[in-house]
């Protein structure tokens, strides 16, 4: 195993893991596993892409690309307005279809359905609009540094890394600092009786929607500067995305991220020895070794 | 022109008992036991796939292609789904309920993967063509190929429907609804829950193989494309446009949504032009999504809805019930 790997695992790795906090989230909080998660992944990356365009259009000084990384200033105030919109699309989807049938106490099922059904009318939406083509950020090309150890990252990769510590840190500050934080905890723990207990359990739902889907935004937007944007993006993600958020435990912040980072590792490990076409079959080994061994996953609680 | 019609009337209807199958084979899992499969289209596609490699004439260039009977690779897909149905449900069934939805998802992203790369058992992305075909000696007369291949596929859903039906009343229909609407009190009589769950969810993954398989022999050619989540999509529409828990719900579910769904393809190639053609395809498949998730909201229980009561013990109660509830209702009434 050469230590490119190892780079290669993390980046990929940090992607899944900044996703699988949202479906974590979803599941412990809203109970039930949102099939439609990778499509904000996809939203995400074409909120961006649009945004870019046009802020490029407007200016072309904002498309010259910053020192080190392959983009201009265009493409970190698309991402910006791209988690915000992708926020918004989540709170939308939530007032339409989840939150209605949250109101009339369908079961577990019928959510996990219904979410099934609007992933697919949100990926066909992106696939009409946009068409399935690939698309970009940007053209630019770029050089791998070394950075010792025989380890060779882009200035674009490490930003991922960076980007996606930072937010780590910074969900799990606000999940187990803050009031709103404890409030989330504290609907996950028990619903009825955190309603009791006066905490407002829809604004701790709509703060589930924004933080995930922003973060799958994030996710979708760097997997799209460093891969490709298309419409199937978040379909692709979404195995490992359930794996990851199993494997770390649902409910638990830290472990999603840990676990993406395992799942990425183990792709990245896989895909010299077996041929990349398998590597989407990684997760789903990941996941049924984790159901086989460790139902519970990493950080859950047994049972 | 006529005779035309009436060809192309049996090609639609038979294409629609073909998923008819798919749908009592996924009623046997959500509607009667509630189990969740999200992965419909890799169980199709396992049966397809099997029953084309064993009744294949050998091939130059890939494995498999047996030769045998039509019927053996009928028999032989629905196994194989059945097996593989088997195994996921042990590995989840006694964890959460959206595990194993999740789990399936897995299956079907597996399977589909499968059939693109082992391309020396599968042909690739290419497929498998030349899979024998019911009255394939007739296929110069359209009339009778269609009634011909009609006739299978109706009595196929005929067995099957007489089956199940059975099958929901029997008293191992029962227990798979008392587990359904209350585990405690079944574990309680002392089913073992996880074992009929089991059951229930290896027959259903087993008629669905036999629905890929009967497909594929009636098409003649298969490949990974047609086994795409759309596919498990359309099915659930069915089910759920039907009303699931119920059979005959299911059969109709099959018919009206695949009426829906041709007469929308129909209707997008002659409004787009040719270059707009896929973009209009994605259209329609957001159409029947924003309908599923309508239906969920509007008319969960579909338009034919469960049967509330399936025993003949307790149905001529309930009836004397209803009837007295009935006139005690029409006395309150003014």
């Amino acid at each position: 195993m050469t230590p490119q790997v190892l780079m290669d695992g993390l980046v990929t790795g940090s992607m899944i893991g900044l996703g699988a906090i949202g479906v974590t989230l979803t599941y412990s909080i809203l109970r039930f596993a949102n099939f439609a998660h990778g499509e904000f992944v996809s939203w995400g990356a074409y909120f961006a892409l649009a945004v870019a365009g046009a802020l490029g259009a407007v200016s072309g000084a904002l498309t010259a690309p910053i020192a080190p990384f392959s983009f201009g200033w265009a493409l970190p105030v698309a991402a910006l307005v791209s988690v915000a919109l992708s926020g918004g699309l989540a709170l939308l989807v939530d007032a339409l279809l989840f939150g209605r049938l949250r109101d009339r106490r369908s079961t577990v099922i019928i959510l996990v359905m219904a979410s099934f059904g609007a992933a697919l009318t949100l990926r066909s939406l992106l696939e009409f609009i946009f068409t399935s083509k690939p698309a970009y950020y940007t053209k630019a090309l770029q050089i791998a540094l070394p950075l010792g150890g025989g380890l060779r990252a882009t200035p674009d990769q490490l930003l991922t890394l960076g980007v996606a510590a930072v937010l780590v840190l910074a969900v799990h500050l606000l999940l187990t600092r803050t009031a709103i934080g404890r409030s989330m905890r504290a609907v996950s723990e028990n619903p009825q009786l955190a309603g009791v207990t006066g905490i407002d359990v829809r604004r701790v739902i709509r703060t589930v929607w924004l933080l995930g889907a922003g973060l799958a935004a994030v996710a979708g937007i760097f997997a799209g500067l460093l891969v490709q944007i298309r419409p199937q993006m978040g379909l692709d993600l979404l195995l490992p995305l359930f794996a990851a958020a199993i494997l770390g435990g649902i409910g638990s912040v830290p472990g999603a991220m840990l676990a993406g980072l395992v799942v990425g590792l183990a792709e990245a490990v896989a895909v010299p020895l077996v041929g990349g076409e398998w590597r989407a079959a990684v997760a789903f080994v990941v996941l049924v070794l984790v159901l086989l061994f460790r139902p519970q996953g990493l950080f859950g609680r047994a049972g | 022109m006529s005779v035309e019609l009436v060809a192309y009337g049996c090609f639609f209807l038979t294409m629609a008992l073909t998923y008819a199958i798919m749908c009592l084979g996924l009623n046997v899992q959500w509607g009667q036991t509630g189990l969740f499969n999200v992965g419909v289209a890799g169980f199709v596609a396992v049966g397809a796939y099997v029953s084309a490699l064993l009744t294949t004439p050998e091939t130059a260039g890939r494995i498999g292609g047996f030769g045998l009977p039509m019927v053996a690779g009928w028999l032989g897909g629905a196994l194989a789904a059945a097996l593989i149905s088997f195994l996921i449900g042990a590995l989840t069934i006694r964890l959460r309920a959206d595990y194993l939805a999740i789990a399936t998802f897995g299956v079907a992203v597996t399977v589909q993967l499968c059939a693109l790369n082992l391309v020396s058992v599968t042909g690739g992305p290419f497929g498998i063509g030349f899979i024998p075909r019911p009255f394939a000696d007739v296929a110069d007369d359209p009339l009778l190929f269609g009634l011909g291949n009609l006739g299978v596929l109706a009595a196929v859903v005929l067995v099957l429907y007489l089956a199940l039906e059975r099958l929901v009343r029997s008293p191992w229909g029962r227990v798979l609804r008392a587990i359904r609407e209350d585990e405690a009190a079944a574990r309680a009589l002392g089913k073992n829950a996880l074992w009929f769950r089991l059951q229930a969810f290896a027959i259903g993954g087993g008629i669905m193989g036999l629905a890929g398989a009967v497909q594929a022999h009636f098409i003649g050619f298969i490949a990974p494309d047609n086994y795409l989540p759309r596919l498990t999509f359309q099915v659930w529409a069915m089910l759920i446009v039907g009303g699931s828990g119920n059979n005959r719900g299911a059969i109709l579910g099959a018919i009206l949504v695949w009426g829906l769904w041709a007469a929308s393809a129909g209707a997008i190639s002659a409004l787009f032009p040719p270059d707009q053609q896929a973009r209009a395809a994605a259209l329609q498949i957001v159409m029947i999504g924003v309908g599923l998730c309508a239906i969920l909201l509007l008319r969960p229980r579909g338009i034919l809805g469960e049967e509330r009561i399936v025993s003949r013990h307790l149905g001529r109660l309930a009836r004397a019930g209803r009837t007295t509830s009935e006139e005690t209702s029409r006395a309150g009434n003014p």
